[in-house]
C-alpha cells in the first residue's frame, strides 16, 4: 500500500498577537513570580570566546512607525562558527555561549537589543564558507506569520562580497537591508523594515 | 539517537497556502505589517536546522500549572479548571520530543494581564496567564489551566476574539519555529474572527480547534482538551544504509 509521504499538515501560524509578551516576556511586561528570569534573555552564561558585542535596532512599519510590541529572537553559532547544538558535528561550541536569544522591543520607544558575540563563519551546503551572520525571527500583533531574516555585518565586506547566499541575490540592492552597521567598538545597529522602501528581505527557508 | 535530526537533512518546504497570507485586510494590524515583496527561498542550511535546545532545569515545578503559578498560597485562579494535552510531531508522524511548549491566554473573564489591555472585565488577582512545558520522550505535553474567556478588540467595528490560548513551539530546528492559537470545539465566534478568517483553508482552521476529550477529563475537577501540533518535517536521512527512524 503507498502511504502519501506528506502524511500530516504543519499547524497553521497565527499572529503572536499584541501580547506575546505575556507568554514569551512576562517579566517584561510585569509579570513577576512565575518565571525566575524570561528565557533567551542571557545568551552568555560565563566568559565567552570572540567579540561581544551589541545589536540594537528597530523594526519599522508600512508607514515608517516603530513596532513597539514586536518580539525578537536571534539564532548564531558562536565565534568559532559551532553551533550550540545536539546536532553540532564539527567540534565542541563555547560552554559559556547559548547561541539563542530573545527580546522584545521596548515598549515606549520599539528599540530590541541583543548582547552577544560576533559569529564566526558557518559553511552552507556546498561547504563554500558563508559570511558572519545571524539568524532572525520576527513576531508581532499583524504578523499572521513569524518573519526570517538574516542580520549580516557591513564590516566583513569581503565575507559578504563571497556569501552564497547574498550574491544570489537578484535585486541586489535590496542587500544592504540585510548589513547591520558598526556604530561603535563592538556596537551594531540592524533595523527592520516590514513593508515599502527599504523593506528588509525576508526568507522562506 | 536515532531521533536526533541530522545536520544537512532539511526541512519540507512550508505550504504558505495552507498558513495565513501576511496580508489578510480584515486584520487591519497585518496592512502595515505584511511584507510586499515575496520572500526569498532559500534551501534550509545549519543555521536553520539546528536550534536551541531547552531542558527541564530550566523550568519550574508549576510552570505548567497556570491555575497555580502565579496564585497566592492556598488560592487558585478562578474559572472552569481545563487539562489541555496533546502531541507535538512533524508532517512525518514522527514525534519532537524534549520541545519547548509556551502558552499564554486572558484569564476567564477574556481579560490579559497587560497594561495595555483596555477590556471592561476584572482582572483575576490568581491568575498571571503563562505557563511553558517540554513535550515528553515521545512528544506529548500537558498543562492545567482556566478556560479563557472570549473578548471584544478594537478591529472592526464589533469584533470578538473566540476563547482562544497562544501557543508557541520550537521544534528541532530554528526553522520550525511556530506560534499558533489553539481553539474550544462548539465556539461560534471561531467562524466571526478576522485572525481565524486570515486562514485560507477551513481544513487548516479546523486544525486549529481542540477537542473535549472526555477520556482525560479528571471527575469534579477538570474538563480535557486536547491539541495535536504539526511542525515542518524533517527530510528523510539516510544512516548507516538505513533510513534514520527505521
Amino acid at each position: 500500500m503507498i502511504r502519501p509521504t506528506h502524511a500530516f499538515k504543519e499547524t497553521p501560524s497565527q499572529t503572536a498577537g499584541p501580547y506575546v509578551h505575556i507568554g514569551l516576556n512576562p517579566n517584561v511586561t510585569g509579570i513577576h513570580g512565575v518565571y525566575e528570569t524570561d528565557l533567551g534573555h542571557d545568551m552568555k552564561t560565563g566568559a565567552v570566546s570572540g567579540e561581544e558585542i551589541i545589536v540594537t535596532g528597530t523594526v519599522f512599519d508600512g508607514l515608517g512607525a516603530p513596532v513597539r510590541d514586536v518580539v525578537l529572537e536571534i539564532w548564531q553559532a558562536d565565534a568559532d562558527g559551532l553551533f550550540n547544538s545536539p546536532v553540532e558535528t564539527r567540534g565542541k561550541a563555547d560552554p559559556n555561549f547559548t547561541g539563542w536569544g530573545r527580546a522584545a522591543a521596548d515598549l515606549q520607544t520599539g528599540q530590541f537589543r541583543f548582547d552577544t558575540v560576533k559569529p564566526g563563519r558557518v559553511p552552507w551546503r556546498d561547504g563554500r564558507l558563508q559570511a558572519p551572520h545571524i539568524s532572525v525571527w520576527i513576531v508581532a500583533r499583524g504578523i499572521n506569520i513569524g518573519l526570517h531574516t538574516r542580520l549580516y555585518f557591513a564590516d566583513e565586506a569581503e565575507a559578504n562580497a563571497e556569501d552564497p547566499i547574498l550574491t544570489r541575490i537578484e535585486h541586489q540592492h535590496r542587500l544592504p537591508t540585510l548589513l547591520a552597521e558598526r556604530t561603535g567598538e563592538g556596537e551594531y545597529r540592524f533595523d527592520i523594515r516590514l513593508q515599502g522602501e527599504g523593506e528588509t528581505i525576508f526568507f522562506d527557508m | 539517537m536515532k531521533n536526533t535530526p541530522s545536520a544537512h537533512a532539511g526541512f519540507m518546504a512550508r505550504d504558505r497556502a495552507w498558513h495565513p497570507p501576511a496580508l489578510h485586510a480584515p486584520y487591519k494590524t497585518s496592512v502595515l505589517r505584511s511584507p510586499n515583496a515575496p520572500l526569498l527561498s532559500l534551501p534550509t542550511s545549519l543555521g536553520e536546522e539546528t536550534g536551541p535546545v531547552f531542558g527541564p532545569a530550566m523550568l519550574g515545578e508549576l510552570d505548567h500549572d497556570l491555575i497555580h503559578n502565579y496564585a497566592e498560597p492556598g488560592e487558585s485562579a478562578v474559572g472552569p479548571r481545563i487539562i489541555v494535552h496533546g502531541r507535538v510531531i512533524d508532517e512525518t508522524g514522527r514525534p519532537v520530543p524534549n520541545t519547548l511548549v509556551e502558552v499564554w491566554q486572558a484569564n476567564a473573564g477574556g481579560r490579559y494581564r497587560h497594561k495595555k489591555e483596555g477590556y471592561l472585565a476584572p482582572l483575576d488577582p490568581n491568575f498571571g496567564g503563562c505557563g511553558r512545558v517540554l513535550t515528553d520522550e515521545n512528544g506529548a505535553y500537558e498543562f492545567r489551566t482556566i478556560q479563557p474567556g472570549p473578548y471584544p478588540w478594537a478591529n472592526g467595528g464589533n469584533d470578538w476574539r473566540p476563547a482562544h490560548i497562544h501557543f508557541s513551539i520550537f521544534g528541532s530546528g530554528f526553522a520550525q519555529r511556530l506560534i499558533t492559537q489553539m481553539y474550544f470545539e462548539g465556539d461560534p465566534l471561531i467562524a466571526q474572527c478576522p485572525i481565524v478568517g486570515a486562514i485560507p483553508d477551513r481544513a487548516a482552521v479546523e486544525t486549529l480547534v481542540a477537542e473535549l476529550d472526555m477520556t482525560r477529563t479528571v471527575p469534579m475537577d477538570a474538563c480535557a482538551w486536547r491539541f495535536d501540533i504539526v511542525l515542518r518535517g524533517r527530510r528523510q536521512t539516510i544512516f548507516e544504509n538505513r533510513l534514520e527512524g527505521l
